[in-house]
């Protein structure tokens, strides 16, 4: 499904990603795990396509696509969904507006037809419900007055509405309490199919305890250093990640 | 709502300026340019009384010793006074009874413009007058509103049939004198609405002007006036449109409003004259002087703006707040892309005790163009417990335009308080990247942010507005990303 | 009498003080102010700048240049507990043995010394930032000035001690126009504090600075306006900012009849930080107008601005500021604020912040309000114990405290806060 191969990236002429490889299958889950400053959102937001970012060297195919040379819109479009780790607020923007011309607009792009309104507002119920946010969005502008809560649900709100093939989640558990983190997660495993696949980004090991990854990778200085069954991330919660530089040489 | 959501990405794909045909019925003009002479072609064409005439003469000469206003931080070529036609009236000129004896080519332009008078009749319950290029040409629902003892009516049969209203209220809230503009609309104005509430009326519908400048190098002069008596309520739309031409087109209007004890009148207009071409050739000037007076206690006044259309607009819809705890509103949007350069704002006089206005204004600037909010609040000495409050955003969509903020504050009262916000910034990107994540285009991600940006507005038009101004917003702003 | 004649008549007074020749770019800039006085005519309430202030009532009296016999320098002009570089003037004139330079390496004189001494820096930069083209009262200030305060800053350096200027007006029917010019090479620093002192006589003071600011620089000026009840005061300061430099200014004013203050800066550089504040506390018919102008010319810049009056009496204040933001100079954070408190029912206040912005990446921001002292804020503090007046003077105090926190030098700043205490109970009488 997803591709990357050798990819280097820098933000105003200071490299970050370093030649980055990963291979994700449909109906896998990938977490990738590092320290700050690793590269893991600028794996995100280049994959999304985000302008600040130069893309210097590589090769990302998704669904055999040449991703990046796609427009941000077009991703979305081909199935591509990034949970944003600070979601974006849109002053007197409804949710509701929101959400129906981000599915006309993928529908259009796969030359579908518009969402019947009646269709769309049984959906939206439905989808509701799964996050926790039933009759809380309506009225209301994008993620304006949410809560840090409210705005990482609406962000798994969003992804149920449009059902993506790949949903890349970047630190969409910081700054969640507990309740908030099951509720992020029991939606993501209730969207889990053998059609799609998740990147679930994230600096702490207890996400996983969650959302059960099929791999987990370690980023470190834009490169991945290991990867490895779910157990690795326990370990790293245990060790953190100094052991692995000394490793590095080994993996590399 | 008679339109869907899907009507208007439709009619989006093939914007543009949807206005811009012409419609080729006979019409009676004078002869172009201007002299007494024909200021009395004019007003004897309208049969008028003698002491109209004296009026317009009177005006006139004004006029002639007055000089162009040039403050505003606008930057056009001066039109030339003795090239414009003052007078343009379709023809035939008899009296219209019912919408059937209407010129087929005239109601032909009415469909163009999206307001079939029929529809509008069964759909909305507005009532309506059209004036195309000076001249009131239809109003509808008139006898609905005879009932209850409402007047609406073009200007010039207010001036036959109610000569005494009309000479009563005419120019008590905008002199003759009162500026250029003003003094040269006294002079040349050739038709408008007439609107009277009697005491204790509730307007059960919105009225409604559509304004149309066809013929080329007419001026459209029209005059609004308002009467709102003592307790009673209107809420009264203006909608305005011209065809696309190569020289610009003149428009000099004026409206006055008055309000007495307990009367409310909002007044809400879509400006969407023919804007220029993507090179800034043509489009229409749009120099209008709209004000209110709150004479009675306990009045509001309440203007609503959605400005995108003309050239040049130079507009400071406002409220003289003379009566005891009456009220101002003013709510704006103005959107400005291409060449185009917009002065517009308003003027708060507190002059009665416990006076209020709130200010809202939007400015969006796009391609090469100037946008300026510039806004006169003036507490004067016996306005006690006056209060104020403005906001004015600006909202800069590139870098090659221009978006600035004049406000005047005067405050002579020690027990008022004013208060003024401003700012100004760029559409933010990490809000377009935002929308485009979630599957949409920069385009319609503008579009829907600005949309967003200037709601609080939109919010205070009736529904059909509201829908068209959304409308004519995406289309303004088309190509202004990227 | 036609406008015109008033003015030649005015300027005609100016013209019994033939001022000493200068040299080279100095006669050519002289030359320059004095085409300028022949074609523009003194201001009036139909020009958008001077919308609001009203000058024909200077043009209308007789001012001349006069000595005061026996100098003196009262002890209530000094700053307490401050070491300074104290340069004093009496009606225009150097005093220089009431003046003490303590800095020992400071390379500081009169502007009529470095004149005569045809100085590098004086031919280079006087004149060279003021608008004394188009602006009647630069030009007449650049034409009759007769000496000021000349101060250079080298590479670098940065002197021990504050410069503090003391202006002094004494006598009837006064006028003098200092003009003071300061250069900072690149990396220096100076802090300049300029009081205005005078007597009860009528007189007109027409005060222009120049600020020559370089890379890396770092300036401060402060004006304490303690002018004379009949003191009409017209002073334009005018700064040149280069890249990663740094400036701010305070004005505060608590005298003088009518003031007119044009500080206009010109960011010439990126990375620059400006910071211009202002506090005006009136009284009688006093009316103060103060004037910024902060031109953005180059990216990545911020500015700040902060203005608050306090009027009572009859008194009028007038706050014009202009934020310019040219074409291409993204990144600029620019803030503007004027507050303004309303003390009696005669009292009146003309704000006017404006934004004219023609680069779409920035934040700017201005916001006005005019109101009157906190009602429940003042019972609350009656309530413990407080007199009105004690209790109006505490709020006035802190209303004022925002505009004055900028002062970096603390005895100065306490300074200012001692006056604004002293002037509450003024203005409150």
């Amino acid at each position: 499904m997803l591709s990357i191969k050798n990819l280097k990236a820098s933000i105003e002429d200071t490299e970050i990603l370093k030649g980055l490889d990963l291979e994700v299958k449909p109906g896998e889950i990938h977490a990738i795990m590092g320290p700050n400053g690793s590269g893991k959102s600028t794996l995100a937001s280049v994959l999304a396509g985000r302008e600040d970012y130069e893309v210097t060297e590589g090769d990302v195919k998704f669904n055999g696509k040449d991703l990046l040379d796609l427009e941000p819109n077009e991703r979305a479009g081909e199935g591509l969904f990034l949970a944003f780790q600070y979601p974006v607020e849109i002053p007197g923007v409804s949710n509701m507006n929101f959400l129906k011309q981000a599915i006309n607009s993928i529908r259009e792009y796969k030359g579908e037809d518009a969402i019947a309104a009646k269709e769309f507002l049984k959906k939206v119920k439905e989808k509701q419900d799964l996050v926790g946010l039933s009759g809380r969005l309506a009225n209301r502008s994008v993620n304006e007055g949410f809560s840090g809560g409210e705005k990482k649900r609406n962000e798994i709100f969003q992804m149920a509405m449009l059902d993506p093939k790949l949903a890349i989640l970047d630190e969409t558990d910081s700054g969640l309490d507990i309740d908030a983190l099951k509720t992020v997660a029991d939606g993501v495993n209730q969207l889990r199919r053998k059609d799609n696949a998740f990147i679930v980004i994230t600096h702490y090991q207890r996400l996983l305890d969650y959302i059960v990854p099929d791999v987990v990778h370690v980023l470190s200085e834009g490169k991945i250093v290991k990867s490895g069954p779910k157990e690795l991330a326990l370990e790293l919660e245990e060790k953190g990640y100094d052991w692995l530089k000394e490793d590095e040489g080994v993996n590399a | 709502m008679a339109y869907t959501e899907t009507e208007l990405a439709e009619e989006l794909e093939n914007s543009k300026y949807k206005y811009g045909f012409t419609s080729k019925f006979d019409t009676d003009r004078v002869e172009k340019g201007l002299n007494e002479d024909i200021i009395r072609q004019i007003s004897s064409k309208k049969n008028e009384p003698e002491w109209l005439l004296e009026f317009r003469l009177e005006a006139y000469r004004n006029w002639r010793k007055m000089k162009e206003p040039k403050w505003a931080h606008v930057k056009y070529e001066k039109p030339k006074f003795d090239e414009i036609t003052y007078f343009a009236a379709p023809q035939p000129k008899k009296k219209l009874d019912s919408l059937d004896e209407v010129d087929p080519e005239l109601k032909e332009m009415y469909d163009k413009l999206g307001i079939s008078i029929e529809e509008q009749k069964k759909l909305a319950g507005v009532a309506m007058d059209v004036v195309v290029d000076s001249v009131s040409v239809q109003t509808t629902f008139k006898d609905k509103l005879e009932e209850k003892g409402i007047i609406f009516c073009s200007f010039s049969e207010a001036v036959q049939n109610y000569p005494d209203l009309v000479k009563k209220y005419m120019g008590k809230v905008v002199p003759p004198n009162d500026n250029f503009y003003a003094a040269l609309n006294s002079a040349v104005f050739t038709d408008g609405s007439f609107c009277y509430i009697p005491k204790g009326v509730k307007c059960p519908m919105e009225l409604s002007t559509y304004f149309r400048i066809n013929e080329a190098g007419t001026g459209q002069f029209e005059r609004t006036l308002i009467v709102a008596e003592d307790n009673s309520y209107v809420s009264y739309l203006e909608g305005c449109t011209a065809p696309m031409r190569d020289e610009n087109q003149l428009h000099a209007a004026v409206v006055e409003i008055i309000a007495m004890d307990d009367a409310e009148v909002k007044y809400s207009t879509v400006q969407n004259w023919y804007p220029g071409d993507k090179d800034g050739k043509g489009g229409v000037y749009n120099f209008v002087t709209k004000r209110g007076l709150c004479d009675g206690r306990n009045s509001k006044i309440s203007w609503t703006q959605v400005e995108t259309g003309s050239a040049v607009t130079w507009k400071y819809p406002s409220c003289i707040l003379k009566g005891d705890n009456s009220e101002g509103e003013f709510y704006s949007v103005a959107v400005t892309n291409n060449y185009q350069n917009a002065d517009t704002g308003t003027k708060m006089i507190h002059l009665g005790k416990n006076t209020r206005s709130l200010i809202i204004s939007k400015g969006i600037s796009a391609g090469f163009s100037e946008n300026s909010y510039r806004g006169l609040v003036q507490i004067n000495k016996n306005a006690k417990n006056a209060r104020n409050f403005s906001q004015c955003d600006s909202l800069l969509i590139g870098d090659k335009c221009g978006a600035h903020t004049f406000p005047y504050i005067e405050t002579k009262n020690n027990s008022s308080k004013v208060e003024h916000e401003a700012t100004t910034s760029k559409i933010g990107e990490d809000q377009i990247f935002y929308c485009q994540q979630r599957g949409m285009d920069e385009e319609q991600a503008v579009s829907l942010i600005v949309n967003g940006y200037v709601k609080e507005v939109l919010n205070k038009l009736p529904m059909e507005f509201a829908v068209e101004a959304k409308k004519l917003l995406e289309i303004t702003l088309e190509g202004s990303v990227g | 009498m036609s406008t015109t004649s008033k003015k030649d008549k005015f300027i005609a007074n100016f013209m019994k003080n033939p001022v000493a020749d200068a040299i080279g770019q100095q006669q050519t800039v002289r030359e320059e102010a004095f085409q300028a006085l022949r074609e523009l005519e003194f201001p009036t309430l139909k020009d958008e700048a001077w919308k609001y202030t009203r000058v024909a009532g200077i043009l209308n009296k007789e001012f001349e240049v006069k000595e005061v016999e026996n100098p003196a320098l009262s002890e209530n002009y000094l700053i307490p507990d401050l070491k300074v570089n104290r340069l004093v003037f009496i009606n225009g004139k150097f005093q220089s043995e009431l003046s003490e330079i303590i800095d020992s390496d400071l390379d500081i004189k009169t502007t009529a010394q470095a004149r005569f001494e045809n100085h590098d820096a004086v031919g280079g930069y006087l004149g060279s930032l003021t608008n004394h083209k188009n602006e009647i009262f630069t030009a007449l200030n650049t034409a009759f000035n007769q000496t000021g305060a000349f101060v250079q800053i080298q590479k670098n350096k940065k002197p021990q001690f504050p410069v503090h200027i003391i202006d002094v007006t004494e006598g009837e029917g006064v006028t003098y126009q200092p003009r003071n010019l300061f250069v900072l090479e690149e990396g220096a620093e100076l802090d300049v504090i300029h009081t205005i002192e005078g007597d009860n006589g009528q007189s007109f003071t027409n005060l222009v600075n120049e600020f020559v600011i370089k890379e890396n620089a770092k300036a401060s000026y402060y004006q304490v306006q303690r002018n004379g009840e009949k003191n009409n005061h017209i002073q334009t300061t005018q700064v040149y900012q280069a890249q990663n430099s740094r400036f701010r200014t305070g004005t505060y004013t608590f005298g003088g009849k009518l003031i007119r203050n044009n500080v206009n800066i010109a960011v010439d550089g990126e990375n620059c930080e400006t910071i211009l504040n202002g506090a005006f506390l009136l009284n009688g018919k006093q009316h103060v107008d103060n004037h910024t102008f902060v031109d953005h010319l180059q990216p990545h810049c911020e500015s700040h601005e902060n203005y608050k009056g306090i009027i009572g009496g009859k008194a009028t204040g007038v706050f014009n500021g202009k934020v310019l933001v040219r074409p291409d100079s993204q990144k600029i954070n620019a803030f503007q604020s004027n507050q303004n408190i309303l003390l009696t029912e005669q009292a009146e206040i003309n704000s006017k912040p404006e934004l004219e912005i023609y680069a779409d990446d920035v934040k700017c921001s201005h916001g006005s309000t005019t109101g009157q002292m906190d009602e429940e804020a003042l019972f609350y503090l009656m309530s413990r114990g407080l007199t009105k007046a004690g209790a109006m003077g505490l709020m006035i105090q802190a209303f004022a405290a925002e505009s004055i926190e900028i002062v970096e030098i603390e005895p100065l700043k306490q300074w200012i806060e001692s006056l604004v205490e002293e002037r509450c109970k003024e203005i409150q009488d």
